[in-house]
């Protein structure tokens, strides 16, 4: 198994996000929610502490009627993989509560780890992480449809998308009772991919040519990842985050919207670099 | 020694910094963590056997399969069905929330009967014989006094087995007051009568249309089969298909269409006719095919008559170029569709718009083609016997309905919308209602005003799981199972080109002493006895539904569908210009109540598909989705023009009172360029008082600010909306 493990090139899970299909409909969020346990109170109307693994967020191109339009965006955690697995949140974890996991190129959250000090949260540029500011209180009977796949979490700790990382390792341990060590590409989706209607979200292996995810968003891992298809882009891009995932828009000023610019700046020229 | 200012600051010091030092105090703050974190309410969901379990989802009449995944006895998550004709895999937030309807504190979970005040939400819990008995009792004692007609339920819809069952109980009983929840499906059914000559269903060949043309149709805000629509969308996309969508707000739909016509509201027939007057103008249809067809001279002598693309365009608003270049893609497009039914269709709507719309399609020669718009044939899998009704049901069923369907309006099955009116104001009565699978208190437009009018029903009988607004305003609840935990057949989704039928089934045990309502109808029949016992032959509603399905029994239950291999098309002759077209002679929009002087604004609503609308409200994770510019805290927000805000004096996040002849709300104001200046829009699907504290008392229903407008063809609820005036707070 070793031996195997040691020739075979390691994975890079991503996901390109297709803003032109992406209705904005919120099944990403609730199939997250419904998949990882994720808790809820009374009052969500406070978005920076409402715990959403995945948010939808809506982007308004900044003109006025009738020219005005919108646009959807489902932000997941983006699995950066900064320069050589060094992400944001990685580097300053004092815990080592969240990791960068080579084989997978997924980046975990050990709750039982982590002890509230927040300091991936202030180091995230995507808002992905929630902080449990309460314990989760599910109303009487509701524990009955609670997943064992994914552990509730306790108050005073930090919780983010894992890519639903239990799938993966469930897929695994079905390949190897069947004498596999390689998933196929439908073996591993994330519940967002799974759900979503309008077929929106694309989930596979960045590192592997055959799987859709790698033909859309083309990535160049030479220069971080950087997408080759000049209608991906990913969010923040100038930071150097090297996030796993890619978006796709047919219009201009939503790839604007993905990162910042200074007045007067050539977008075409610059937003890939 | 002696202490002195030095020594004590050096003790304090060096104090301070050797405890901090030393391990003790963070030993401390990471044990006491450590303990909090494991305080027993913190759960651990147990493992077990893993299973799937295949449904079909009935939280809206969509009908989409699903799969239950199940470990042990407990279904821990539902995701889309692979391989379902309607939805393949898709769901949406309500499907994927069913879980939390099912474990959720709002289920009714025995019968109970009313122990206070009406509404006061005082219960007696009693048994179920003791439930049947109490309905039986009472409809006996009506029965006896020769008012059986006195007796109406609402459903909601008027197909499947269940629904028929309260149909075939209420004829053997002697009442015609079977009422259902209005719809688009009302209007688009009524058209096909009147047009087509035929009693069909319509159906959308969307997912092979290449040029749609929407009259502000929620194609992906939860129009039709939602799954089905997000998918079409998206087919559309990756094949280049064109969507073009007209209404006044940059609705979802709007936003994702290739592009977007503002209107000024209520005009859409108008513009229907504008662009059959450009078509026809310029010659871009079949001469040969439609020329022939009954009416097309006078449906040709009225749009050249009467709208002309000048004309047309001062009604709706739109420069004549875009009216011309709309009609000419429309016309040129291989396979055009127009649709129409505004939002989600949860209400009917103006008749005139839904005939102008159909005219354009047959103007282009899209029905029942390829594509285009198909008549189908309903599925009659519901072959019952004849029953035979007694003289006292005989009688009963002579007399008019309550609502005037079938006599002050012809063409009309139910108006459930005229209810509220026809009680208040003396001209009829009812001495029981029963309510399943709805909620008008709720949904229906002037919810109060039915209020009102439900206080005058002695008697209602709600068959609700959930404790919803009319069950909480009923006086005894005879909770049915969820759809999780029963056999129900789901008829074919509305706007599908081809009969589909689903089967839910018991994916769990029934949680709580609850009973299908299909049983519950039998007994009460049973008990009554006589012909009402003998129309109702089957020992269980289990084995009434197997019996109905017959030999699609053993597909539904393998497979949870059962398609029909092609369409079953209802065909008829085409008439251009029924007599009930006559009335657009001369354009005016459906009238909106309110002065223009004390109403300066209007208001109208918008559909989300995070915010459930109709019999069930959103659950805890629908309702977490929804914007902060939608709800924030427990305030509702309306979206304005900026320009309207700035008139208003109005900025954004700022409370207002929203005020129209109907009610008054309190709002927050969201600035919003997607929305044309002057009108104000508010979502529908808040503002429940019902249900649980994570929905209940947040935002303003809807319903409560808008009345019904009678369409004066159709009968149905033609608001669109309804003048409005803001006050700053």
């Amino acid at each position: 198994m070793k031996e195997e493990g040691k020739h075979k090139k390691a994975k890079k899970y991503g996901m390109v996000i297709n803003l032109d299909e992406c209705t904005g409909c919120g099944a990403c969020m609730v199939a997250c929610m419904a998949e990882n346990n994720v808790p809820f109170r009374e009052d969500e109307s406070n978005k920076l502490d409402s715990i959403a693994w995945m948010r939808v967020y809506k982007l308004t191109n900044g003109k006025s009627y009738p020219e005005a339009d919108i646009c959807y965006l489902p932000r997941p955690c983006m699995h950066c993989e900064g320069d050589h697995g060094h992400s944001p949140c990685v580097s300053v974890c004092p815990a080592t509560a969240t990791d960068y996991n080579y084989e997978t190129g997924i980046v975990s959250q050990i709750y039982t780890r982590c002890f509230g000090c927040r300091y991936c949260m202030a180091a995230c540029p995507y808002h992905a992480r929630y902080f449990n500011w309460w314990d989760p209180v599910w109303p009487e009977g509701s524990t009955k449809y609670l997943s064992p796949n994914v552990s509730p979490r306790m108050r005073g700790v930090v919780e983010k998308c894992s890519f639903c990382f239990h799938r993966y390792q469930l897929a695994m341990d079905k390949a190897y009772l069947e004498g596999r060590t390689v998933l196929e590409e439908d073996e591993y989706q994330t519940s967002c991919t799974q759900a979503c209607p309008a077929g929106a979200i694309t989930f596979g292996d960045l590192n592997n040519p055959e799987h859709k995810v790698h033909q859309l968003a083309k990535p160049d891992n030479k220069h971080g990842g950087r997408p080759g298809n000049p209608n991906v882009f990913r969010l923040l891009e100038r930071l150097g985050t090297n996030p796993k995932v890619y978006y796709m828009s047919s219009r201009e000023w939503v790839r604007q919207a993905g990162d910042n610019y200074i007045d007067n700046e050539d977008f075409a020229k610059n937003y890939r670099h | 020694m002696e202490i002195g200012r030095r020594s004590f600051l050096s003790f304090i010091i060096g104090g301070a910094a050797g405890t901090a030092i030393s391990p003790l105090p963070w030993k401390l703050i990471d044990d006491s963590s450590i303990w909090s974190q494991n305080w027993p309410w913190t759960p651990v969901p147990p493992d077990g056997e893993y299973s799937q379990s295949n449904s079909v989802c009935t939280l809206c009449p969509g009908g989409c399969g699903i799969t239950v995944r199940k470990v042990d006895d407990r279904a821990v998550k539902i995701e889309g069905m692979k391989g379902h004709p309607v939805n393949d895999g898709g769901i949406c937030v309500m499907g994927l929330s069913g879980l939390q309807l099912l474990y959720g504190p709002t289920r009714v979970k025995t019968p109970l009967k009313r122990a206070g005040k009406r509404g006061e939400g005082k219960w007696e819990k009693i048994s179920w014989d003791e439930a049947i008995s109490d309905v039986t009792k009472k409809l006996a004692e009506i029965r006896s006094k020769g008012e059986s007609h006195a007796v109406g339920s609402i459903v909601n819809s008027d197909s499947g087995t269940v629904p028929n069952l309260f149909k075939r109980f209420l004829t053997a009983y002697g009442s015609p007051n079977f009422m259902t929840m209005p719809s688009m499906q009302d209007s688009y059914n009524m058209t096909m009568l009147l047009m087509q000559g035929v009693s069909a269903q319509v159906g959308f060949d969307a997912e092979n249309a290449d040029f749609i043309l929407s009259f502000g149709s929620g194609i992906i805000d939860g129009w039709g089969s939602p799954v089905r629509m997000f998918k079409a969308n998206s087919a559309w996309k990756v094949n280049g298909k064109k969507v073009v969508q007209i209404e006044s707000r940059l609705s979802n739909t709007a936003a994702k269409s290739d592009k977007w016509i503002p209107i000024k509201p209520g005009t859409e027939a108008a513009l229907a006719l504008g662009i059959a007057n450009v078509i026809i103008m310029e010659s871009l249809y079949n001469r040969e095919n439609i020329e022939s067809q009954s009416g097309f001279d006078a449906f040709k002598e009225l749009v050249l008559n009467e709208y002309s693309t000048d004309n047309v365009s001062s009604i709706t608003g739109i420069n004549s170029a875009t009216i011309v270049s709309l009609a000419k893609n429309f016309a040129q497009a291989s396979k055009p569709l127009a649709i129409c039914g505004k939002g989600q269709g949860s209400t009917p709507g103006s008749l005139n718009e839904f005939m102008a719309v159909h005219a354009l399609n047959a103007l282009v020669g899209n029905i029942n083609k390829e594509g285009g718009v198909w008549a189908v044939s309903e599925s009659d899998y519901i072959k019952w016997p004849e029953l035979e009704m007694d003289s006292i049901a005989e009688s009963g069923m002579q007399k008019e309905r309550i609502d005037g369907a079938g006599s002050e309006y012809p063409h009309a099955k139910s108006l459930l919308n005229r209810l509220a009116e026809v009680i208040n104001s003396g001209d009829g009565s009812l001495g029981a209602l029963f309510v399943s699978d709805a909620n008008p208190l709720y949904s229906m437009p002037d919810s109060k005003a039915l209020n009102t009018a439900f206080d005058s029903i002695p008697f209602v009988v709600s068959f609700s799981s959930y404790m919803d607004e009319t069950a909480s305003n009923s006086d005894l609840i005879l909770p049915n199972h969820v759809y999780l935990e029963r056999y129900e057949d789901v008829p074919t989704p509305g706007g599908l080109q081809k009969n589909v039928i689903g089967l839910t089934k018991p994916v769990v045990t029934p949680q709580f002493n609850t009973k299908n309502v299909g049983d519950s109808i039998i007994l009460i029949a049973k008990a009554l006895g006589g012909s009402i016992a003998d129309a109702f032959p089957w020992d269980s509603y289990d084995a009434c539904l197997k019996e109905t399905l017959g030999d699609k029994w053993d597909v539904l239950e393998e497979n949870g569908f059962w398609s029909d291999s092609d369409s079953k098309v209802a065909t008829g002759e085409f008439n251009f210009y029924p007599d009930a077209m006559k009335s657009l002679s001369s354009f005016s929009s459906v009238s909106i109540e309110g002065s223009t002087i004390s109403y300066p604004l209007v208001l109208i609503p918008y559909d989300s598909i995070r915010l459930a609308n109709g019999y069930i409200g959103d659950p805890p994770f629908v309702i977490k989705t929804v914007e902060d510019t939608v709800l924030k805290g427990k305030t509702a927000c309306v979206e304005i023009n900026p320009k309207t805000g700035k008139e208003l004096g109005l900025t954004e996040g700022r409370y207002a009172f929203i005020h129209t002849p109907r009610g008054k709300a309190k709002v927050k104001v969201h600035l919003y360029e997607g929305i044309m200046p002057g009108i104000v829009a508010l979502p529908r699907g808040l503002g429940h008082t019902a249900y649980d504290k994570y929905l209940a008392g947040k935002g303003c229903n809807f319903n409560e600010l808008i009345g019904p407008a009678e369409d004066p063809i159709s009968g149905l609820d033609a608001a669109w909306g309804i003048r409005a005036r803001l006050t700053k707070i």
